[in-house]
This record gives structure tokens, C-alpha cells and sequence, in this order.
């Protein structure tokens, strides 16, 4: 590439704005990961840092010290979005299948009934009435992911995505004798891979990163998810610390602060190591969920 | 009687569909039900906004209040400061992350350098990926006024601390770098991709032409992604009403101190809801919001058609 002075002046803003916002994207794991193995002396005198300077696994010992609310978190936060998952994305492309068949002459109107409620909804309140006050939910495993099961959006990209398989495969077929969902499970679902991939990861990303419905529907402490955990126990060292300041206790031993890192890290864990092998498809599903409703 | 015929026939045609499709039409019915429960249900109990609710009675037993309701919102400013704070933020969100997502993937697919793009790329969209509650642990380690690290970079430079949490003048930055910090990676790579799909030639040419980068830029590159601009944008606009709620509840949580300047519709819901169990007042902030919605997606949808009919989202 020839090096003109438009290209200079291009790549000097270029490299700086790219090269700027990425490690702003960074540094704020840096300082969570590097608090995290620092003594609590060390944050109470000098604050938290970028590096760490005085280590120390206090905070970890302690989170891990009585595993048992964080294993039973990660227990709940697994099975919900194992759960979720599976039977979200089973649903959504079993619908966006049929609701792209040219011979079903309910298609549109079906689509039209579905799209309608990402246009118009009741509102928060009305739909808390009825989970708790009607549905039950209240405290229940469900009432983490039914609410949530379907995604029309989810089913518009399964559909644009399968109007370009031809339609002949599903009339031979059909002509072969098999049933409209036999064609869908054994012969539709196997060549539409990647978008299973893509829906199936952006719903698990969703229920694994998802704390709303335990705000609102859970106070029995055994149905915790990982990320209302953590939201709970910061809030509540937190509460801790401010009584004991309340009451002139300094109590220096107990290392809250490197200890909330240390559960923040906990939490992050898993995302941030699978982060790197689904990335890619990530960025591949947001490339075919471009498709008009 | 022609007409009984035709009822008749219209009627056979409902059989007959029901019969013929059968197992397509057991196909959809899970999600047809799901939606009907969990989003045509509620939308009945939009009457709550003119009733007074009890628990005890329901939604049907609770007495009727007309508009008092939205009387009481309205007069009292509260329904106001939360709109305007509601429409202010989300103008920032969207001016600030579109402009930011458009500028970075311009340089993204411009610049050179294989492993230089696959890692900055990788690093811009990390954020995307962790929980608002996450994002709530950042935002404390960074303010937090004893131990906060920007308190500690400040003390270095002998500057004095800030009292973030309880200064509301800082948040409405605070906010807006926060959702681009966390949103501008995913819209960037939709750019990236509209961009690698512009064709090579027409870039040759105008190099050949003597088009310098900036021009090429200019006149190839945004007029060719304008309408993934225009439909992302209009999406964002149809949902100026509604706040991100995790973004602003992780962030500030139940702090007074900020209520101000950082309530938003969704946080005041919220509130409403769980806390003062104010339910009719909530159901009303909550109608409101969902007809303003509703009516400005179908105005922008509207006004986009009209100029461009391939760009409208329906």
C-alpha cells in the first residue's frame, strides 16, 4: 500500500481510536482480576490498582471458604440455562420452520401475531400480577426461564435463515411419506446448523447472564443464580462493613473488598475463558440475524 | 342464503386448514400459547392503570379509579422527570454508540495488520458478554470514594477525591460511557460486516480515479451502509421509551442521592412495584410508556417508508 498523506493522516487517527477504545475495553478486568490478589491492607491504604503489588489469595479463601451457596449458584445457573436453552431453541425453529412454509396458509397471520407483541406489550406490571398472583412462579426453578422461553426476534432470524434452504427438499420428502415433523427434525435441523449455533448461544448467554427474574420472582436462597448471588452478597458485605463503621468497629482481618473482587472473578470466569472459542460465532450469527420481520 | 353458503365455505376452509396442517399447526402451538400467556394475557391487565389494585382482590375485584392514576403521575412531575430523563439518556446511547460503532469499524476495515484486527476486535466486544451485575462490580471498584482506583489516580497526581456516589452531576457521563463501553463492540461488528460486503471494485476505481481515502470514505463507504444505519437506528428510536434497566439499576441502584438525574421509566416501574407498592401508579407509568413506544416505532416506521420504502422494518 502506497503511503499517501491522506493514508498517514488516516492511519495515526485510525491506530489511536482503535488501539484507545480496546484497552478501555480491557483495563476494568485488569483492575477486578488484579484487586482481586491483593492483601486488604494494602486497598484500604492505597486504593485499588492496576497491578498488583501486595499479593495475596485472602479474598478467594475466603469466598471458597463454604462453597456450598457458590456451588449451588453455579448448580441453579447451569441447569437454567441448560434447560432454557435447549427447549428455546427446540421451539423457536420448530416455529420458524413451519412459519416459512409457502403451503401453510396461516404463515402470515401467525408471524403477524407473533411480531405484534415486540411492537406492543402490557408493561412490567401486569405480567408480574400474573406470574406470581396467577401463574405461581413465584420462588420456582421455572419462573427463571418459562417467562422468557420464547424470542420472536430468535424466531424471525430461524425463519429468514431457512427460507433459503429450497423447498423442494421438504416436498420430496414429503412425497418419500414423512411426516411434517420428521422432515423438520431429521432432515431441516441438520443443514441449519449455524443458525441453531447462533440462537442457541445468544440464549445461553441470556439465561447465564440473567439476574432480572431472580430480583423479581426469588427470595429462597437455595434458587440463587450465580449473578444474583453476587449482586446479593455485595450488597450485603457491603451492608456489613457500613454497621460495623457505624458501630467504630474496624475490623482490618476481613478482607471485603479484595473479597468482592475475588467473587466477581468467580462469576466472570467462565464467560471470559469460553469467550475466545465462541467469539466467532458471535460475530458469524450477528451477520445472518440481519433479516427484516 | 348465497351468504350462509359462503360462511359455510369460509368455515369448511378453517376445517379444512385445522385438518390438512395439522401436525404444522401442533408444530407452532407451544409458542403461539407461550405468547399468548406471557404477552397477550398482560396486555388485559392494562386496566390495572385505572383501577386501585389489592392484592386480596385481584385485578378484577381491585375498584376502579378512572384517571386518577395518571392524574396523580402527571401533576406531581414525577412522570415527567422520568420521561425526560428516559428520552435524554437514550438520545445520548444512540447518537454517542452509533457514531462510535460507524468511526471503529471504518478503521477497523481500513487499517492493516491480520492479528492486530482479530485482537483489538475481540477486546471491543468482550464487554457484550458480561452481566450488568458485573458491570455494577466495575463501576464500584472504579468510584468506590475510600478504595475507588480513579480516587487512587487522582491521589497520585495530588488531586483531591471524588465523590462520585453521591455527586449527580457525574452521572449522565458516567452512563453514557458505560453503555458505549459495553454496546459500541456488537453494533461495531454489524458495521464491519455491512463494510466487508461492499464491492472491492468500487474502491479500486476511485483509487484509480485519484479519490483520496477520506473521499473514498465519504462516498463509497457511508452511503453504502446507510441503511443498516437507518434500520438499526429506527430500532433504537422505537425504543427510546424504554430504559436499560440493568444499566441503570446495577449502576445506582436504590441511590436517592442520584434519583433525580438518573430515575428512568423502568427504575421508577421497578420501584413502584417492589418497593412502595404503588401497583396502579406502576401499571400506568408502564401503559404510558408501552403506547409512546408503540406509537414511535409506527410514526419512524412510517416516515421511513415514505422516503425509502426497502429501509422500513415492516
Amino acid at each position: 500500500m502506497k503511503l499517501t498523506l491522506d493514508r498517514i493522516w488516516f492511519n495515526i487517527f485510525g491506530y489511536a481510536a482503535v488501539i484507545l477504545f480496546s484497552l478501555l475495553c480491557l483495563i476494568p478486568f485488569i483492575l477486578v482480576i488484579s484487586s482481586s490478589v491483593t492483601s486488604e491492607s494494602f486497598i484500604i491504604r492505597n486504593g485499588y490498582t492496576l497491578f498488583p503489588q501486595d499479593i495475596s489469595f485472602e479474598g478467594y479463601r475466603l469466598s471458597l471458604q463454604n462453597p456450598t451457596a457458590i456451588v449451588n449458584a453455579y448448580g441453579v445457573t447451569i441447569l437454567v440455562t441448560v434447560l432454557g436453552t435447549a427447549i428455546s431453541v427446540f421451539i423457536c425453529t420448530m416455529t420458524g420452520y413451519v412459519l416459512q412454509r409457502k403451503d401453510f396458509k396461516w404463515r402470515n397471520k401467525i408471524s403477524f401475531y407473533l411480531f405484534f407483541t415486540t411492537l406492543f406489550n402490557g408493561g412490567l406490571v401486569p405480567w408480574y400480577i400474573l406470574c406470581v398472583q396467577y401463574l405461581g412462579l413465584k420462588n420456582t426453578l421455572w419462573s427463571l426461564f418459562i417467562p422468557s422461553l420464547i424470542s420472536v426476534w430468535n424466531i424471525l432470524i430461524v425463519k429468514g435463515f431457512m427460507r433459503g434452504i429450497p423447498f423442494e427438499i421438504t416436498e420430496s420428502a414429503k412425497i418419500d411419506g414423512a411426516g411434517d415433523f420428521r422432515i423438520f427434525l431429521s432432515i431441516i435441523l441438520p443443514v441449519s446448523k449455524p443458525v441453531v449455533a447462533t440462537i442457541g448461544l445468544f440464549t445461553a448467554l441470556m439465561y447465564w447472564n440473567d439476574w432480572f427474574a431472580s430480583l423479581l420472582f426469588i427470595t429462597d436462597e437455595r434458587l440463587y443464580t450465580l449473578q444474583y448471588f453476587l449482586y446479593k452478597l455485595v450488597g450485603s458485605v457491603q451492608a456489613l462493613r457500613s454497621v460495623m463503621d457505624k458501630a467504630g468497629i474496624v475490623v482490618p482481618t476481613l478482607p471485603v473488598e479484595s473479597m468482592k473482587m475475588a467473587l466477581t472473578v468467580i462469576v466472570t470466569g467462565p464467560i471470559i475463558f469460553l469467550y475466545p472459542f465462541v467469539q466467532r460465532y458471535f460475530v458469524k450469527g450477528l451477520t445472518i440475524g440481519s433479516v427484516k420481520g | 342464503m348465497a351468504q350462509l353458503e359462503a360462511l359455510n365455505k369460509r368455515r369448511n376452509g378453517f376445517w379444512r386448514e385445522l385438518t390438512k396442517n395439522k401436525v404444522l399447526i401442533l408444530m407452532v402451538l407451544p409458542a403461539v400459547l407461550h405468547v399468548f400467556v406471557f404477552a397477550y394475557l398482560p396486555m388485559g391487565g392494562i386496566i390495572l392503570a385505572f383501577k386501585q389494585f389489592r392484592y386480596a382482590e385481584g385485578i378484577f375485584g381491585s375498584p376502579w379509579v378512572g384517571f386518577e392514576n395518571f392524574k396523580f403521575l402527571f401533576i406531581s412531575g414525577q412522570a415527567w422527570i422520568v420521561t425526560k430523563n428516559t428520552l435524554l439518556y437514550n438520545a445520548m446511547f444512540i447518537a454517542v454508540n452509533t457514531v462510535m460503532q460507524i468511526g471503529l469499524a471504518i478503521f477497523l476495515s481500513e487499517l492493516a495488520g491480520k492479528y492486530f484486527k482479530k485482537v483489538t476486535q475481540s477486546l471491543m466486544f468482550l464487554p457484550y458478554f458480561i452481566s450488568w451485575v458485573i458491570v455494577g462490580s466495575i463501576a464500584y471498584n472504579l468510584f468506590n470514594f475510600e478504595h475507588g482506583a480513579l480516587n487512587s489516580v487522582l491521589g497520585a497526581f495530588g488531586a483531591d477525591p471524588l465523590d462520585i456516589y453521591n455527586t449527580p452531576s457525574y452521572w449522565p457521563l458516567i452512563l453514557v460511557l458505560f453503555n458505549a463501553w459495553k454496546g459500541v463492540g456488537y453494533g461495531m461488528v454489524i458495521y464491519l460486516a455491512a463494510i466487508v460486503s461492499i464491492d472491492t471494485e468500487m474502491y479500486e476505481a476511485a483509487e484509480i480515479d485519484g479519490a483520496n481515502i477520506f473521499q473514498r470514505i465519504r462516498h463509497i463507504t457511508l452511503p453504502s451502509i446507510i441503511p443498516t444505519v437507518v434500520i438499526l437506528t429506527l430500532l433504537a428510536i422505537g425504543g427510546i421509551f424504554r430504559g436499560d434497566f440493568g444499566l441503570f439499576y446495577q449502576l445506582i441502584g436504590d441511590n436517592g442521592m442520584l434519583r433525580d438525574q438518573t430515575d428512568i421509566i423502568d427504575t421508577f416501574v421497578y420501584r413502584a412495584l417492589t418497593q412502595t407498592s404503588e401497583i396502579g401508579m406502576a401499571a400506568a407509568v408502564g401503559f404510558y410508556q408501552s403506547v409512546m413506544c408503540f406509537a414511535l416505532i409506527m410514526v419512524a416506521n412510517w416516515l421511513v417508508k415514505k422516503v425509502q420504502d426497502d429501509y422500513a422494518l415492516f
